[in-house]
């Protein structure tokens, strides 16, 4: 399968430590792609140079999307998100105040604002604003459908519990279009059953059947909960103190004994720690 | 009986409580008050005793504290919710009806009964507040960047205007753009430095921004004649008629064959400010519910999701403040031109204290609760105008008690800009202030 | 050479006082994470109470000399101080765990207070003193120009060493210095631990409040005349001095103080007078867009 993102010799040093040591990996189109490894492997720091909040001090992150390859590792923050990768956080990030619908809106800043002829035209009350913000608005609504939060759309997000609040950041998300869908421990926080929905949601995503009209979309996941990652994933890349030990399928990744020994300690046989 | 069981523990508290005020207060004011240091016939300096003074300050404070808690313990037992919670929802809610009295109220002024030229130069002086407020209300409010340097652009509107006139002897007309392009031009030149600062730094510099616009007024004085200011500034015409006290060939009383008054200056100046106002509402009400303006709170929010979801939050920081300084320029030269003469002194940092006090005392984002914090303020200045060289001092105090009272400011909730039912006032313990 | 060693003393013993008001500002930021605005008003409380201080005792005849500097130094620290309490009892405790604008315009609140409190209480008229610290050696002799060191400026020189010197044993070595570190940290975790945080951040107040007196003594019988609005330019500049330090750090606000000290008197020396704040004023600016975190400050690191 073609690769929608490339990860090539990445390195991330903070002054003397090296939180990421020359990972190469390829996540690829139209899969679900899960980063694993135990607390302090660097799954977080390389996400976050895959997303453009650090830097990396070497190596190169290239997003392949419409038959030529985006160079991540040059663009600034907000760059990246219009090249089409989105984000969620591990801490919930929403917009408490607004509404959850407002919050979806906020996603299409992009393609509103090119109808509000940058806000000028808005002003005026020129331009096909009215219509461009209609399609936003049910855009919106189907990801607000799609992630069952419709009832809830014009609650301020901060007031939805903590399961919908995770869906509420997948759906804002999703709003962008992206291409690749990044989340940062998705299962965090949620009981069995909602980690349940949340796989079904993200292969839906994956395959395209989330929501009307909505194109495929690859997915790359840093996770801990190891029953949403083997039950959902295609594809496991698996780091631990920064580097890359291992990277298969999950059923690969079961079995491979370095991956065991780096979740259990060596010398301990438990295998019940990893399934 | 069991009223009286009650009562009595709460009198010992409230007592013992101002008697502990009210000895402090004695440390505070025997030598601030007590002495009092006045310059003698030889030059030298002598004290001068007002112990009086000390002791009637001492009861107003066991008294006011005496008083203070025993409301206090009276609510708590009573358990009745604060004043303030039940007049906050009313006066969010009734947004809808109160805003559009006012406005009426605002274009009715002039030919209310009884308004006279002081009530309109009154009126004025609100409403520049209030479009100080607005415009402030945008940056702070909206974008959640704090600003304390918002009258430097209040100040370059004014000069600009001001130097235009006088050196290049364009009209107000002309010049009322260009006071307000220039200092959107300071603000952008000032916030594309500054704005990836954060909080109270951010606040810190746009302070030291305004002091140094000042400064420069102040000590350049070829160009703008330092403290002495630039006087005789050019007033402003109605479509080219002036509106000169004798009337004449040219003058607006001629024109529509009115007798000649002073108060149609006043009442176009009046309408003038009233609609400059109105325009920098309309704007902002506009703005707020199409992209450009969630993406301000949505930055106010969280600015790292705002990153996250392709906004960049640079050029999205520099509108707002481009904007905000831009309806400061406007209000500048609008100042100028009713004056008829600036100086630095008008424009120091107390200025910039004092309209950012509109913004949060009015409720930050909330329109409504800006105007009618500049109402209050402004207005209750005026009215205190007897109180002299104690007005300040009411003023500072009032700011701090309405702070504690409500630090939300008076309308704290937030409205939707858009929905699929109907809209619901957002609570402001949910809406974010902004760390920028 | 010999006009710039001038300029060098003459630098320092400003900057010691900036450096004494910054460390209030510091700590209180620090502390409770707000820029306490009417901390400049504080200082000049503490000049006033100073001069009436010294007004009484000299007139009163009681003491003369070092004795009588010690003594109004003493009284002024002590009433300075519970203005510093009730400044933050009155404005600044209720809004706890506010927003935070709410504590930032009550501080400026509370600034119009105080010095429109001292004007109505006080006069709005500057209040000159006759120097009370005469002398002070010729270091130097270059041509005409004679390089002068006052007794003022040892006095202030010294007088500040002193105090900095108790402050830092009573920040670094004292069960209320731990306290007050521990609430700067953490402020829940601190009351978790059974440090009552109210009453160290009163402290926090009192001690900075007691140091702007310090500060408020020494510009009075440096410069000998004061005016109730002296607060807020010093303030500003000595908020500047905290900022380029470091904000939070102690030896920041110190070395920020000396160092905005140097360049005013610089500024003024070589370049114009006229144009001293706007230097100190633009420092603040640069420092902060190129040095966000000040010269001795901890990098905030954003968590994502």
């Amino acid at each position: 399968m073609a690769p929608i993102l490339t990860v090539e010799s990445l390195t991330m040093r903070f002054g003397g430590l090296t939180a990421v040591k020359d990972v190469s990996f390829a996540a690829a189109q139209g899969a679900i792609t899960a980063v694993i490894g135990p607390n302090g492997a660097g799954k977080t720091t390389m996400f976050n140079c895959i997303t453009g909040f650090y830097r990396p001090t070497s190596g190169s992150l290239t997003l392949h999307h419409g038959g030529h390859g985006v160079a991540l590792h040059r663009l600034a923050g907000h760059r990246i998100a219009r090249a089409g990768v989105a984000r969620t956080f591990q801490n919930v990030r929403l917009f408490a105040g607004m509404t959850a619908l407002e919050n979806l809106l906020v996603a299409q800043h992009r393609t509103l604002m090119a109808s509000t002829g940058f806000g000028i035209g808005a002003v005026l009350g020129l331009s096909g604003y009215k219509a461009a913000e209609q399609a936003a608005i049910r855009r919106a609504s189907t990801w607000l459908e799609a992630c069952g939060l419709i009832d809830r759309a014009d609650d301020p997000a901060g007031s939805l519990p903590y399961g919908a609040q995770r869906r509420l950041e997948i759906a804002r998300a999703m709003c962008m279009e992206p291409v690749l869908l990044c989340l940062d421990e998705p299962a965090a926080g949620l009981n069995p059953r909602e980690s349940t929905a949340l796989g079904e949601l993200l292969r839906a995503i994956r395959d395209g059947t989330a929501a009307d009209g909505a194109p495929p979309c690859s997915i790359l996941l840093i996770e801990h909960d190891m029953g949403v990652v083997m039950g959902i994933s295609d594809h496991i890349v698996v780091l631990d103190h920064g580097g890359k030990i291992a990277d298969g399928t999950p059923a690969a990744i079961r079995a491979d004994d370095k991956v065991i020994a780096a979740y259990l300690g060596e010398g301990d046989e438990d295998e019940d720690g990893v399934a | 009986m069991s009223l009286a069981r009650t009562r009595r523990p709460a009198l010992g508290v409230a007592l013992r409580d101002a008697g502990l005020a009210a000895l402090i207060a004695a440390g505070l004011f025997l030598p601030m008050v007590g002495l009092r240091t006045d310059v003698g016939p030889t030059g030298a300096l002598f004290l001068r005793t007002r112990w009086t003074d000390v002791l009637l300050l001492m009861l107003v404070v066991f008294a006011g504290r005496f008083l203070v808690r025993l409301w206090q313990e009276w609510k708590t037992e009573r358990r009745a919710p604060g004043f303030s919670q039940r007049i906050a929802g009313p006066l969010s809610r009734s947004g809808r009806f109160v805003a559009p009295v006012f406005l009426l109220l605002a274009v009715l002024l002039p030919v209310l009964p009884g308004v006279g030229r002081y009530e309109l130069d009154l009126g004025i002086l609100v409403l520049t507040y209030v479009m100080l407020g607005w415009g402030l209300n945008i940056v702070v409010g909206l974008a959640g960047l704090l600003d304390l340097g918002y009258v430097a652009f209040y100040a370059v509107g004014a000069y600009s205007y001001a130097l235009l006139a006088q050196y290049f002897g364009l009209s107000f007309w002309i010049c009322l753009p260009l006071a307000g392009l220039l200092a959107a031009f300071w603000g952008i030149l000032l916030g594309f430095p500054v704005l990836r600062l954060r909080g109270d730094y951010l606040a810190i510099v746009t302070l030291g921004f305004g002091e140094i616009i000042r400064l420069v007024l102040l000590n350049w004085v070829t160009l703008t004649g330092g403290p002495n200011g630039i006087s005789g500034i050019a007033r402003p015409t109605f479509f080219g008629l002036t509106f000169t006290v004798g009337g004449g060939p040219g003058s607006f009383a001629e024109f529509f064959g009115l007798e000649p008054s002073p108060t149609h200056r006043v009442v176009f100046l009046y309408y003038l400010i009233l609609a400059l106002a109105l325009l920098t509402n309309w704007v902002t009400l506009r703005l707020r519910r199409q992209p450009l303006g969630r993406a301000w709170e949505a930055m106010r929010e969280d600015e790292i999701a705002c990153r996250s979801l392709g906004i960049n939050i640079t050029t999205t920081k520099l509108t707002a403040f481009a904007l905000g300084a831009m309806f400061g320029g406007f209000a500048g030269a609008f100042f100028a031109t009713r004056q008829a003469f600036i100086s630095p002194e008008s424009f120091t940092f107390i200025e910039s204290a004092i309209i950012l006090a509109i913004v949060v005392l009015g409720g930050l984002g909330s329109q409504l609760g800006v105007a009618v914090a500049a109402l209050v303020l402004i207005g209750g200045f005026e009215v205190f105008r007897d109180l002299q060289e104690w007005r300040m001092l009411v003023f500072g105090g009032a700011m701090v008690l309405i702070m504690i009272w409500k630090p939300r400011g008076l309308v704290g909730s937030r409205t939707p800009t858009v929905a699929l039912g109907e809209k619901r006032a957002i609570s402001a313990s949910m809406v974010a202030e902004g760390r920028g | 050479m010999a006009y710039a060693l001038q300029q060098l003393i003459n630098g320092v013993s400003l900057g010691m006082i900036y450096g004494l008001i910054a460390i209030g500002y510091t700590m209180v930021y620090g502390i409770i994470g707000m820029i306490n605005f009417a901390h400049g008003d504080i200082f000049m409380i503490g000049a006033f109470l100073s001069l009436i201080g010294l007004l009484l005792i000299t007139s009163g005849g009681l003491l003369d000399g070092p004795g009588a500097i010690v003594l109004v130094l003493a009284l002024s620290m002590a009433f300075t101080a519970l203005y510093g309490w009730t400044v933050e009892r009155l404005a600044y405790r209720p809004l706890r765990g506010s927003f935070r604008l709410a504590p930032l315009i009550s501080a400026i609140g509370m600034s119009i207070v105080l010095q429109n409190y001292v004007q109505v209480s006080q006069g709005a008229r500057v209040k000159p003193i006759e120097p009370v610290v005469q002398g002070g050696f010729t270091i130097m002799q270059e041509g005409t120009f004679a390089v002068q060191l006052s007794t003022m400026q040892i006095l202030i020189i010294l007088t500040t060493l002193v105090i900095l010197a108790i402050f830092t044993w009573l920040v670094t070595r004292t069960r209320l210095g731990r306290a007050m570190r521990a609430c700067e940290q953490d402020r829940k975790m601190a009351s978790l631990l059974g440090i009552d945080t109210d009453r160290t951040i009163s402290i926090t107040f009192v001690i900075g409040a007691a140091l702007a007196a310090v500060a408020g003594t020494m510009y009075l019988l440096r410069y000998g005349v004061i005016d109730f609005y002296i607060g807020f330019l010093v303030g500003v500049k000595a908020f500047t001095a905290a900022v380029l330090g470091g904000i939070g750090s102690l030896p920041g606000a110190v070395l920020g103080g000396l160092l905005i000290g140097l360049i005013e008197t610089f500024w003024s020396a070589y370049f114009s007078v006229q144009y001293k704040d706007v230097a100190a004023f633009s420092i603040l600016i640069l420092t902060l867009v190129f040095m966000p975190t000040g010269l001795l400050g901890r990098a905030e690191v954003e968590k994502v």
